[in-house]
């Protein structure tokens, strides 16, 4: 194997793990969920990508073909990478926020979290009542 | 000069996983902690890419697919669970 591709080879891997390392680094560092939601979704994934790249380069030096197993686990990556960031948003808004705070959803629906009521509204300091969706105005909660 | 940034790398991956699997411990919304398992999915399939690579061979890029399938799968599980209650409605 030629210098030039070793170094190549390692460059990525090095670069991919200081991405990867990033990520978890800021999973424990970050202060709130939301925040802590960019980290691994953005720099992972990229240090991933890095480690199939410096993968896929060392086996067609290697074995003289390319394969492409690596791009179908980088594009199934990048592409599931940001639906599991949708999911886990959703998931923190509809336990944690309360429907007065978000903005109004610009559409015939009211945001699909608050469908069903989540678990954990707590009652206002004030003492007033949990928000009660219409069920009219917000269609199809039952289905 | 591969197997000294192969070295590297996995300790990255491996320190990667034990800040993960801290947060899984204290995260105080169950949001932190499937991220966090969310994120040691991938990590998992970033270290079995390198050992394919170590060892020179091409099985483990079958297994690093299949991991990242389960993962996707199992991630978005949870959240329709946290979210809904139920997985299939």
């Amino acid at each position: 194997m030629s210098f030039a591709a070793e170094l190549l080879i390692s460059i990525f891997l090095v670069i991919s793990g200081v991405f990867g390392f990033v990520g978890s680094f800021g999973l424990v560092k970050l202060k709130n969920s939301l925040q802590r939601l960019h980290a691994p979704t953005k720099a992972t994934t990229l240090g991933v990508g890095g480690v199939l790249v410096a993968s896929m380069i060392y086996f067609y030096v290697e074995k003289g073909h390319l394969s492409v197993h690596e791009l179908l686990i980088t594009l199934f990556l990048f592409l599931t990478a940001p639906i599991t960031a949708n999911f886990i948003a959703k998931t923190y808004m509809a336990r944690n926020l309360r429907k007065q705070d978000l903005p109004e959803s610009q559409s015939d629906y009211g945001w699909s979290i608050y469908d069903d009521p989540p678990e954990s509204v707590q009652l206002p300091e004030n003492g007033t009542e949990p928000v009660v969706l219409d069920p009219a105005k917000d269609g199809g909660a039952q289905s | 000069m591969i197997e000294y940034a192969l070295y590297f790398t996995a300790s990255c991956y491996g320190i990667a996983l034990l800040l993960d699997l801290w947060r899984i411990g204290v995260g105080p919304d169950p949001a932190d902690r499937i991220l966090a398992l969310d994120t040691m999915v991938i990590n998992v399939i970033a270290l079995l890419v390198l050992y394919g690579v170590w060892r020179g061979t091409a099985i483990y890029f079958e297994a690093a697919m299949l991991v990242a399938m389960v993962g996707f799968v199992s991630t978005v599980a949870y959240c329709r669970f946290v979210l809904r209650g139920d997985i299939i409605e």
